[in-house]
Parts: C-alpha cells; structure tokens; sequence
C-alpha cells in the first residue's frame, strides 16, 4: 500500500484561558492525525474544546489563550512546490495569516450569514483572497470566482457575483463561504458545523458539495460537529471529544457498530433515529463538567454509571482495540471487570449493522 | 379524555398570516391552513425555515392578529378582538416555550420572578407563602431545586436555562404548550433530557403540544400528528404513523429522504429525494385536501393526489 500523506498532526495539545472566573483548562492533551484526502469528524457537547482544537490549528486562538504543551505539525506544499511542515504553534501570526489562513487552510463557519460581509457584493468577498493570497489580477480573479461559483452549483455566477449576501437563501450563502474557502486551493478544510443553521433538504446538499468538492479536489476536512447523522454520512475517522480530550477514536464503523467508551455509547443511545419508539429517551445523567476546576481522574467519572474505582484517582490512557480504533477508559484495560454496553444499545447496533447490510 | 366526542382543543381553520413590508408587497407567510389539536396530543409541524412553522405559532398564541381565518381555542374565537374572557383564557391556558433559553429569559430578574410574572399577572395566589409554595414545586418538577429561587438566568447551563422556560409555562397549569424550536439550541444529551421532562409533563398534566421543529427524528419520536409546511401551505397532515410509513406528497417524500441516519452502511448509501417547487409543475394555489384513510390529508389537485398514490 501507498504511504499516506500526513498533513496535520496534532500532537498532546493542551490549552488554557485565563478568565475572570480561573483558569479554564479547556484541552488536556488531545492528539488528531489526518492524512491526505481523508475525512475527520470531531464529535463532543458544547464545550468539549472541539472547536478550540481547530482555532488553534488555524492560529486563531483568543488573546487569553496560553498553550500549555503540544505541537501542531502542517505539511503543506509551498509556493515553490516542495513540501514544508510547519509547527502553527511556534510561528507568529502574520506568517499564519500570509502564509496558511485561507492559503492552506480553510475554514466554513456554522453561520453563513454572520460570516459574509453584508457590505460587501459576494464577488468582491470571494476575490479578495485571490488577489492577496495568490497574486492574480482582478480580472483573473473575477473569473475564477465565477468558475468557483459554478463549482459550488451556483448556475447564474456571473449575475450573482453582484449580488449582496442578504439576497441570497441560507444555501446559497453557505454555498458562497465553501467557494471562498475553495478560493485558494486549500490543502486542508475545517467545517466548524457547517449545516446546523440549514435545514435537513438543504443541509444533504451542502454535504454532498463537499464531499464532491473533495474528491475531486483531493483535499482533507475536518468536520466538528455534534450530529452524529452527518458523521455517518461523511466521516472516514471519528474522533470523539469530551471535557477537553479524545476519549475514543477509530473509523466510522467502528465508532458506529463497536464502540467501546461508556460516552459514546451514552452519545449514540441519546439520539433518536426513525426506529426509535421506546418510552424515554436515553440519556447521559448528569452534565458537563466544569473545565474551572482540574479533575485528577477521569472527567466522565462522575456520568458514568460503569466507573470503575481508579477512575477517580488516575485518568486512563488511550487503550488500542485495533490498528485505528482505541478508546480512553480502564474498561479495556485487562485487570478490569468485564463490562457490556446496555443491553438496549447493543440491540440498537445489531439492528443497525443488520440495515447497514440488508 | 373522553373517546366517545372528542373535542379538539384547537381548531385552525383557513388562518391566513401576511405581511405588507411594502405597499406593493406581501409575504404570504401562511396561507390557507387548517389544522387541530386534541387534548393531550403532541403535534408537530415540520418543514424548512421559512415555511411558516413559527408564524403559526405566534398567529395562534396572538403574539400577530391573523389576516383572515378562524383560531378557536378550548370552544373560544380568538382570532379577532379578544375580549377579557377570551384574553383571559388564551394567557393562561396558552403558554409557550422558546427557543433561545437565554434570549427568552431577562437577565435582571431571579429565576423565582421571572417563573412567577404570570401568577403575579393574573393574580393567581392570596399570599407571598402560596406563591413561594407554587413556584417552588414547579421548580422541583423541571429538575430544579429550590435554591434556584434567588439565582439569575446566566448562572445556569443552557439545559438548565430550558427547564427554567418550560418552568415558566407550566406554572399557570396550560391546556397548550407551544414549543418553538425548544430543543434546537441545546446539545444531543441534553435534548433528550428536555424531550424526557416535556413527555413526563404530558403525561402528568394530560397538557397538549403544539411542537415546532426542523429536526424530524425528535418529532417523529415525540408527536402524535404531524402538519408538513411548505412556503406556507400545510401539505400533507395526519399521525406520525401516516406519514413516516406512507409519504405521499413529493415534498414530504423529499423531506424524510433527507433525514441523516446515524448509521454510516445506510447513510454512505442514501440517496435523496430533490424537490423544487419552482420546477416540478406543482401549484400550491390550486388544490384541495383530499383525506386518504384515517387522518391522513394530502393537498393537490385530484390528478396529482391520483398520480402520487399510485406511484407505490
């Protein structure tokens, strides 16, 4: 087989803010691997430090941000064609921004409105990062703009290049932003939700942009999200997120049908799909912890009904379970009582792996 | 419940909502819609932003005066100019919960106030003990304890913020709860939490649902009938059952290939149902509903309710 092609390696990145309330110790320690043209989706409650995992890798944290430990490893190809790796956290932020924001890394936001300047014609918005990144003239900019626009299914380009984000439909818009994050060729692309403000027609069509921009393209995304439909659909790798660390991880497959960490089986038993008519709902007792105070165990510890008395005192490596599956819990570990998922989520994955087939 | 008459609790019939942003422009938010809602029952409305779920919502708590249309509640016209009964019985019967808990909460009032306003309102208590006493034991039915009383709304997580609206709209004892997109804003763990409280509520109070929201697998899982909403107009009506097992309208069919599964083998593999209204010849101005079997209604023009049925 092929050597895969490496571009981002997080490696035990941990991060703090400093807030009027403490210091908030929003990662401990989270390491993600992403190969060329693959797909990650990072799944996790609000808070989990999903999203602050993928500012740090843009170099967008806030200024109250200190980076306690970790590397943040790029390879990208640089303007003379070679391949360069960079570590974002050791450079400073204007060789960020000329050289990797928009450049080689891209970035789709939760709310194309918000994100789009309402001022500005969307022609303007998505050539302004081809003139500054790739040096083009306005004219060859403009064309390329409208050939992008073309690319993310917008039909009439050339008239919609003079038309204001508010005149356009929340797909549309969402559209817009994908163009511009394509404007430059990214190598990578990070989708922070990128259809949680659409609805479900238009928010299978943005995926299915996506994806087909990436194959075609042959570029890397990261998916942060907490629907776990839209992992299913275009997730190769799946990390899952809880309380600032990774506490499984492993192909969607696995995740899926096999997974092994009492959160996620907690996660997939909360979420109704159609064949869902039990009385309650599942749900994960308890909430969140709060990343003010430092927890010297494990921080699922107190949600999860299987603890285990070192869980307390001692927070669980990654256990591997095969060559791209592991899990954090001293479940797995081999002194530990032998433990199965709820009989209801078991007969959940049985029913699923049975559709998945069927 | 009586089974033998049932009576609906809500009857909307023909509610027409515009608006005239300009003197040569209207928005026809709803259009021509009908529907009802029994005592007890969950209904969902569903359909994509824009359609009109919320402005029914808000036409039918009066929050708009509808253009045209009837909206009788528990036997009650309050559709025109309330007069002090009716206004009377729709503030207090009628309650809703938002979808932005933090939005929807002042700031600069405790959690005991701002669950209290609607007793302090309509004067439902004769001393400050009862009241105390009233909100308290709602605060113990959401999940919350009744050191809450004196907290504010941003000393809560946003589960918690939710329970404190639901608080809010229990307290006055509602025959209709109108839920506008409660649970879009909080997390997967938490949703079910929130949808666990709203079906132990129903099930202790017998209060009925009005629940608007655009993700289908929590309303297939939480209501009774459904109402599917597009551009305005009500599609296709009837028990979930109905709907999920036997779509008929192209749009309803488009809607529910669109749901994403949580299961990658069949998602990696679904395909989805497109639907555009502009190109595929349907027009929502003609038409009349045509009962299917049950409840189950379906909007067209007889050829296409024809074509679309034998189609299976």
């Amino acid at each position: 087989m092929e050597e895969k092609d490496k571009i981002l390696d997080i490696k035990n990145l941990d991060v703090s803010f400093r807030t009027s309330a403490g210091t908030v110790h929003a990662l401990r320690g989270v390491n993600i691997d992403l190969y060329r043209g693959e797909t990650v989706a990072i799944v996790g409650e609000s808070g989990s430090g999903k999203s602050v995992s993928m500012k740090a890798a843009m170099g967008l944290l806030a200024p109250n941000a200190t980076v306690n430990d970790g590397q943040i490893l790029f390879r990208f190809k640089n303007s003379s064609g070679e391949i360069e790796e960079a570590d974002i956290l050791k450079k400073d932020k204007k060789w960020i921004r000329r050289n990797i924001n928009g450049k080689h890394m891209a970035m789709v936001f939760q709310d194309p409105m918000t994100s789009l300047d309402p001022t500005m014609p969307i022609g303007r918005q998505i050539t302004e990062g081809i003139i500054a990144h790739l040096g083009l003239s306005k004219k060859e900019a403009w064309e390329k703009a409208r050939d992008l626009l073309l690319e993310v299914g917008i039909t009439d380009a050339e008239k919609r290049m003079h038309h204001y984000p508010h005149q356009l439909s929340g797909g549309m818009r969402q559209r817009v932003v994908i163009a511009i994050a394509l404007s430059c060729d990214p190598d990578l692309l990070i989708c922070d939700e990128p259809t949680t403000a659409l609805d479900v027609t238009i928010q299978a069509m943005i995926l299915d942009l996506i994806m087909k921009v990436q194959k075609t393209r042959g570029i890397s995304v990261i998916y942060i999200t907490h629907d776990l439909g839209v992992v299913a659909k275009v997730a190769d790798y799946v990390n899952v997120m809880y309380a600032g660390k990774i506490v499984e991880v492993g192909n969607v497959n696995e995740i899926f049908y096999e997974p092994a960490h009492p959160y996620t089986w907690g996660l997939l038993s909360a979420m109704p799909d159609l064949s869902t008519d039990d009385v309650r709902l599942y749900t994960i007792p308890g909430s969140p912890p709060n990343l003010l105070h430092e927890m010297p165990g494990d921080a699922f510890a107190a949600r999860n009904p299987y603890a285990l008395a070192i869980d307390e005192k001692e927070h669980p490596p990654m256990f591997k379970i095969t060559e791209t599956h592991s899990a954090a819990t001293w479940l797995l570990d081999p002194r530990a009582p032998k433990v199965e998922m709820p009989a209801e989520l078991k007969a959940r994955l049985e029913r699923m792996r049975r559709e998945a087939q069927g | 419940m009586n089974s033998s008459n049932r009576q609906p609790l809500l009857q909307v019939e023909h509610l027409k909502q515009y608006f005239k942003p300009r003197r040569d422009y209207t928005v026809k938010a709803v259009d021509d819609v009908n529907f009802e809602i029994y005592p007890g029952e969950v209904y969902g409305l569903v359909g994509e932003s824009g359609s009109g779920k919320s402005t029914i919502g808000k036409s039918v708590i009066r929050l708009y005066t509808p253009t045209s249309g009837k909206i009788i509640f528990k036997g009650t016209d309050i559709s025109g100019t309330l007069t002090k009964d009716a206004r009377d019985t729709l503030r207090t019967k009628m309650m809703m919960i938002f979808q932005d808990p933090m939005a929807s909460l002042n700031p600069r009032k405790t959690i005991g106030d701002i669950i209290g306003e609607g007793l302090d309102i309509h004067k439902q208590y004769t001393s400050r003990d009862e009241r105390r006493e009233k909100i308290v034991s709602i605060l113990k039915k959401v999940g919350l304890s009744p050191e809450h009383y004196n907290r504010y709304p941003h000393q809560f997580s946003g589960g918690q913020r939710q329970r404190v609206g639901i608080a809010r709209a229990l307290i006055m004892n509602p025959d209709l709860i109108i839920a506008d997109e409660c649970i879009s804003a909080l997390d997967v763990s938490i949703q079910a939490q929130v949808v666990n409280l709203l079906k132990d509520i129903q099930a202790e109070t017998g209060s009925a649902y009005l629940f608007i929201a655009h993700d289908l697998s929590m309303v297939k899982y939480f209501s009774d009938r459904i109402g599917v909403l597009h551009l305005g107009h009500m599609l296709e009506t009837g028990t979930t059952e109905e709907i999920f097992a036997n779509p008929v309208h192209p749009y309803t069919r488009s809607l529910i290939s669109a749901i994403p599964l949580p299961n990658p083998g069949l998602e990696k593999r679904r395909k989805v149902v497109g639907y555009d209204y502009a190109s595929s010849g349907i027009d929502y101005t003609v038409g009349s509903n045509h009962v299917l079997e049950g409840t189950h209604t379906v909007f067209g023009t007889d050829e296409e309710i024809a074509r679309w049925t034998s189609k299976q």
